[in-house]
């Protein structure tokens, strides 16, 4: 198992619950390209039922925040808690939000 | 109707022999395939065989109404009593030889289940239909593998020529035809199983089109075929892996 950083990509992997939520990230695995990429993300993140779809997207492709902005981005979110819905009565009709 | 129960006991145990064999090989690599990704790979490929060798030889089990369970027609029956294709007793070797014995098995299985799940056997084409979905992903990784590795370095493309070669003497067992499967074809119990061989080569041909593999490789002379009981030497060591815990503490669960 060594020598396969520098031969095979990396590719994160997104997979889609059996109750039909958002694509969430599992993990990632390595993979020559993206077709091998689907078939390495089933067999090892959906070996136990978990999932109905799969995304795959090479590591390479995704933007992240810097952590040194952290606190400029996220802590002033910190005391509006008027922010979060849990003042509102949500009807059961509505279903999952 | 003792003698149609003999054949329909022993198809299901031949394709249940295929089925562990191969599974057993496979489980081989547990630890040791190139990358952690294909070692989940075939391990999941080797668990799903082995499932479906479970479901066959429970029932054999039936069929044969002696009480034999599925562990012990797996694993407390003597060399000669298993009735498997030499194929599948290949030896892992590189990862190249292991893709085309897979690649070899499993467009044979996929063809063959999907005529199975038009069994007039109920119980058979139950199975049949479930191990098909299996079967039709064990043909895409393999298959995926072999295009990577047939259309890939030079290596990598001497390497899967040499499996192909190596495994080319196996084929023609696949579709040997005895007086067992002519009754069960006249019964109706298994389909018209004559088409496989052209279906396969079909598949194969396209695949190693997309692959740069030679098809002329294929060409070669048969050995093994007419299957009961004969073996390959590497049979023996497979067994004494396989069966050494029940032989060893007779009846023992965990």
């Amino acid at each position: 198992m060594s020598n396969n950083e520098t031969l095979t990509q990396l590719w994160e992997v997104f997979i889609r619950p059996s109750n039909g939520l958002a694509h969430k990230h599992a993990g990632s695995i390595h993979s020559a390209d993206s077709e091998m990429a689907v078939q390495a993300a089933r067999d090892v993140y959906t070996r136990r039922g978990e999932g109905t779809s799969l995304w795959v997207v090479p590591s390479s492709a995704i933007v992240a925040s810097d952590p040194r902005d952290k606190e400029e981005l996220f802590d002033p979110a910190d005391d509006k808690i008027y922010r979060h819905p849990s003042f509102y009565n949500i009807p059961d009709e509505v279903g999952h939000m | 109707m003792a003698k149609a129960n003999d054949d329909l006991f022993e198809y299901l145990i031949r394709l249940g022999d295929d089925h562990l064999i191969l599974g057993h090989r496979l489980s081989q690599w547990c630890g040791h395939a190139p990358t952690l990704e294909e070692d989940l790979a075939l391990s999941n490929i080797a668990l799903d065989m082995i499932g479906q060798a479970r479901s066959l030889y429970t029932y054999a089990g039936e069929v044969e109404g002696k009480g034999r369970s599925e562990d012990d027609l797996a694993f407390l029956r003597k060399e000669h009593e298993y009735h498997n294709l030499m194929l599948v007793e290949r030896a892992n070797n590189d990862f190249a030889h292991t893709i085309i014995r897979q690649l070899f098995f499993s467009v044979y299985a996929e063809l063959l289940w999907e005529i199975l799940s038009t069994s007039g056997d109920e119980k058979l084409s139950q199975i049949a239909a479930k191990a098909r979905k299996e079967a039709s992903y064990h043909v895409r990784h393999s298959a995926q593998w072999t295009i990577r590795l047939g259309d890939g370095t030079q290596e990598s493309a001497a390497r899967i020529a040499d499996a192909v070669k190596t495994m080319a003497p196996n084929i023609q067992e696949m579709f040997d035809d005895d007086a067992v499967l002519q009754r069960l074809v006249q019964t109706g119990v298994i389909g018209d199983v004559a088409v496989l061989k052209a279906a396969w080569h079909i598949s194969i041909a396209e695949i190693f089109s997309t692959a740069k593999i030679d098809t002329d490789l294929l060409e070669t002379v048969a050995i093994g075929g007419a299957r009961p009981g004969r073996h390959t030497e590497s049979m023996g060591h497979i067994l004494a892996e396989l069966q050494y815990m029940q032989r060893t503490y007779p009846g023992c669960q965990w």
